[in-house]
């Protein structure tokens, strides 16, 4: 079994059902470990050894927010930027990330139709998430596919339970390492691996 | 020196410092331990001190002066302005109405004659300024509206000891030779109304003098950087002032308390404070001790009833004008009976007055010694009447520990309670509300707790070091207490009663300073929010980012301080006890301060600091 950690980041959690959900979901389950960062930095200054001590002893690295213009909130920005240091992270030396997974559960406003090169978001979401994908690679991680819950003000009780139930056996799935030879090129998102 | 010097000073101070703690201990004030300490050692009992009492008192009576000065330094100009009104009629007010009772009872009842009845009246009529003053800053009244009530009576009979003293001669027919009231006086023999022209400039060239001389003059001693000559400098004022209004026949109080107020606005006024405190102390105490020792039990034991007869009398006379008089200047209940208790005491001045109208020969010996017994008892009464007012009137009279509550009112029970809503607390609470919080407070003040309750608060009204009120606050049941109190031995105690009796309770606390918080840390708090420490390095980062450093970064630099800082005070908590019992003395701290500075030496920040930086770029 491999285990898991996710840093949460969002602003404004106590207004946020889907997350809300989400996260009871991930804290149910035992080889996880759920990290609220707004919670733990309120001021931004973050604690740069501890959290590479943290992220260290763990195979998954997952962040979990709400996609906020295109990108995520901007302590988890602060957090990239302060704690995955050079020759820590990447670098000759920085091999602290080699070969840990990667990937985001994220929470967008818009649809899904918006998010492709003729709806309004114009971008897929994987294309969006290039940034996290290259900063992954840079750190020698192994990115996958982002899972992604669409439409986050408006989802049903219906939609929300099979999306928590989706989540679950992907988590599961992965953490049992049945993703090691699974190939995600033609999947846009992990969602979909469990269908 | 004189041996006899050294035993008079070893018995004065060894009996200071047997009773007053002793006093303190069963809750009584210092001064009633001051008091007994000096009728212990006074002629009636073991006669340690002869008859020296009076010499003493004589001496002692400085400590008064200093007192006015302290308090002057306190009273900028502006608000004693302000203070005028009050000053001028609660003041007349009182003087006046106590007077004229007191005279009705010397002259109808007891049957003396008129002037006789007259100048002990007027002398009764004076209160205490030493015990009024002393108790009301032992009680931290002193900035309430109270304590400036307390005050502008107080000082009214300050000034109206010059034409008293001024009057009685006049009761003397005339062709008695009439005796000088002070060997100083150099104005005596001028007619009224030059005398009146000397005052008045007199006290002009106090205010100028203060304002362009004194000021001047302490700028150049302060550059000496000798902290001695300060003192002495301090001192020197004190006595000139006072040398200078006996010269022109005003009280050296008056004197020094106007000195005082002029030294208010200088940037001075701490540091002189500071310096006077312990000579006012001690000369206070030692005045205490005086009025103890001057009480001659032989007039008490001759005539026991009248004595004391007289003294219930008088208080209360002096309690029922001073009521009458809260109720005109619509205080409240509480408020005006503490008041009415504080000032019912005779004082001090009627010693002066007595003896002098004892040299006038107005009243006879017997009868002097007599009315000065009355006032030596009427103010050892005073502390026992304010602990009878304390625990058994003020709780039906006074502001309610708890609000009377309407029986269809439902009782709720707020989750914080805080402690103390001066500055600091008030501004918890604010900020709680802001946010749809309601906390239970905890206050004093009982203007204060008056005031919160019209706006809605729920407020417990009393000493939060008593469990009582904790317990009638709901600490059984409250998830968070706040001690935001600021005297720091009160807030101490606060946290050690809660935490002893309320486990459960999680307990957040304003400290001083870093040595308060390591007495925080002894007791298990861990939520500790030091007064100094936030402000300071929010002050140091604005004074990085005045030296060019980016605001971000000092700000980062200052938040890593904080937390450096926090870990370091508990790290330092419990070195502490290896090297220490109780007490942090100077050269403690001293040595503590030292081992945070070179700790910090170890401590590079920008050492750990790769952000946004790669180290070739370093």
């Amino acid at each position: 079994m491999l285990n898991a950690v996710v840093l949460f980041a969002h602003p404004l959690f106590e207004k946020s059902l889907v997350h809300h959900h989400l996260s009871v979901a991930l804290k149910e389950m035992d080889q996880i470990s759920w990290v609220d960062l707004y919670e733990l930095y309120p001021d931004f200054d973050i604690n740069i050894k501890e959290e590479q001590k943290r992220l260290e002893a763990f195979d998954v690295i997952i962040f979990q927010h709400p996609i906020y213009w295109y990108s995520c909130p901007p302590l988890l920005k602060q957090y990239i930027d302060l704690v995955f240091e050079y020759d820590w992270a990447y670098g000759k030396k920085g091999n602290a990330l080699k070969d840990k997974y990667f990937f985001q559960i994220i929470s967008t406003g818009g649809t899904k139709e918006g998010y492709c090169s003729s709806g309004k978001d114009g971008f897929t979401i994987r294309e969006l998430l290039q940034p996290f994908h290259q900063t992954a690679l840079t750190c020698k991680m192994i990115p996958l596919p982002p899972f992604v819950v669409h439409g986050a003000r408006k989802i049903n009780d219906i939609e929300l339970q099979s999306t928590l139930n989706q989540l679950q056996k992907v988590l599961i799935q992965l953490l049992q390492n049945d993703f090691i030879y699974k190939d995600f090129s033609h999947c846009q998102y992990l969602n979909e691996i469990t269908k | 020196m004189d041996n006899n010097f050294f035993i008079q000073a070893i018995i004065y101070l060894a009996s200071a410092l047997i009773c007053v703690p002793i006093a303190k201990r069963i809750g009584l004030s210092s001064i009633l331990g001051y008091l007994f300490a000096g009728i212990i050692i006074g002629p009636s009992l073991l006669g340690l001190i002869g008859q020296k009492g009076s010499d003493i008192m004589h001496f002692a009576e400085f400590g008064v002066v200093m007192m006015l000065f302290v308090i002057g330094l306190e009273l900028e100009p502006e608000k004693f302005w302000r203070m005028r009104k009050f000053i001028l009629g609660m003041g007349s007010l009182q003087l006046l109405g106590s007077s004229f009772f007191l005279v009705l009872i010397g002259f109808y009842f007891i049957g003396w004659n008129f002037e006789e009845s007259i100048v002990i009246a007027l002398a009764l009529s004076l209160s205490s300024t030493a015990i009024v003053l002393q108790t009301l800053k032992e009680k931290g009244l002193s900035q309430t509206n109270l304590g400036r009530s307390s005050f502008s009576v107080l000082l009214f009979q300050d000034i109206a000891v010059i034409p008293i003293l001024a009057i009685i001669p006049l009761l003397v027919a005339s062709d008695q030779p009439i005796s000088i009231q002070n060997n100083y006086d150099i104005t005596i023999l001028l007619p009224g109304w030059l005398k009146a022209i000397v005052i008045v400039i007199a006290i002009l060239s106090i205010l100028f003098l203060g304002k362009y001389v004194i000021v001047p003059v302490l700028r150049l001693i302060a550059k000496t950087r000798q902290q001695e000559l300060f003192t002495a400098s301090a001192l020197l004022l004190v006595f000139a002032v006072s040398y200078f209004m006996l010269l022109v026949g005003l009280s050296p109080a008056l004197g020094a308390f106007m000195a005082g107020v002029v030294l208010a606005n200088s940037e001075f006024r701490h540091e002189l404070e500071g310096d006077i405190a312990p000579f006012k102390g001690l000369l206070l105490g030692l005045f205490f001790i005086g009025v103890g020792a001057s009480i001659d039990f032989d007039i008490i034991i001759n005539s026991p009833i009248f004595i004391f007869s007289f003294v219930l009398a008088l208080t209360l006379i002096k309690f029922l004008v001073l009521f009458g008089v809260g109720i005109l200047y619509k205080k409240q209940q509480d408020q005006n009976m503490l008041f009415s208790f504080i000032l019912s005491q005779a004082g001090e001045f009627g010693f002066v007055i007595l003896s002098f109208s004892n040299q006038l020969k107005i009243t006879d010996i017997l009868l002097t010694n007599q009315v000065m017994v009355v006032i030596a008892i009427s103010m050892l009464l005073t502390p026992f009447l304010l602990l009878i007012n304390e625990k058994y009137i003020d709780p039906y009279f006074g502001v309610k520990t708890i609000e009377d509550k309407k029986s269809d009112t439902i009782d709720e029970q707020h989750e914080v309670i805080i402690a103390g809503f001066g500055h600091f607390g008030s501004t918890i609470g604010r900020l709680l509300k802001a946010n749809g919080v309601q906390a239970t407070i905890l206050d004093h003040d009982s203007v204060r707790v008056e005031l919160l309750r019209k706006l809605g608060f729920k407020v417990y009204y009393g000493d939060a070091t008593r469990l009582e009120l904790l317990e009638a606050a709901g600490c059984e049941k409250a998830k968070l207490f706040i001690s935001a109190i600021d005297n720091p031995t009160t807030n101490l105690q606060v946290v050690e009663t809660v935490r002893k009796h309320f486990p459960q309770l999680k307990v957040m606390t304003r400290a001083r300073n870093r040595v308060d918080a390591y007495e925080f840390i002894d007791h298990g708090v861990e939520k500790i929010y030091r007064e100094t420490l936030y402000t300071a390095v929010h002050m140091g980062v604005d004074c990085l980012t005045e030296l060019g450093f980016r605001k971000y970064t000092a700000h980062r630099q200052g938040q890593r301080f904080i937390k450096y800082d926090e870990d370091a005070v508990k790290k330092l908590a419990k070195k502490r006890h290896d090297k220490m019992a109780y007490l942090v003395t100077v050269q403690e701290e001293i040595e503590m301060q030292e081992q945070i500075l070179r700790n910090d030496l170890f401590m590079n920040f920008q050492e750990n600091d790769h952000s946004w930086t790669r180290e070739e770029e370093l």
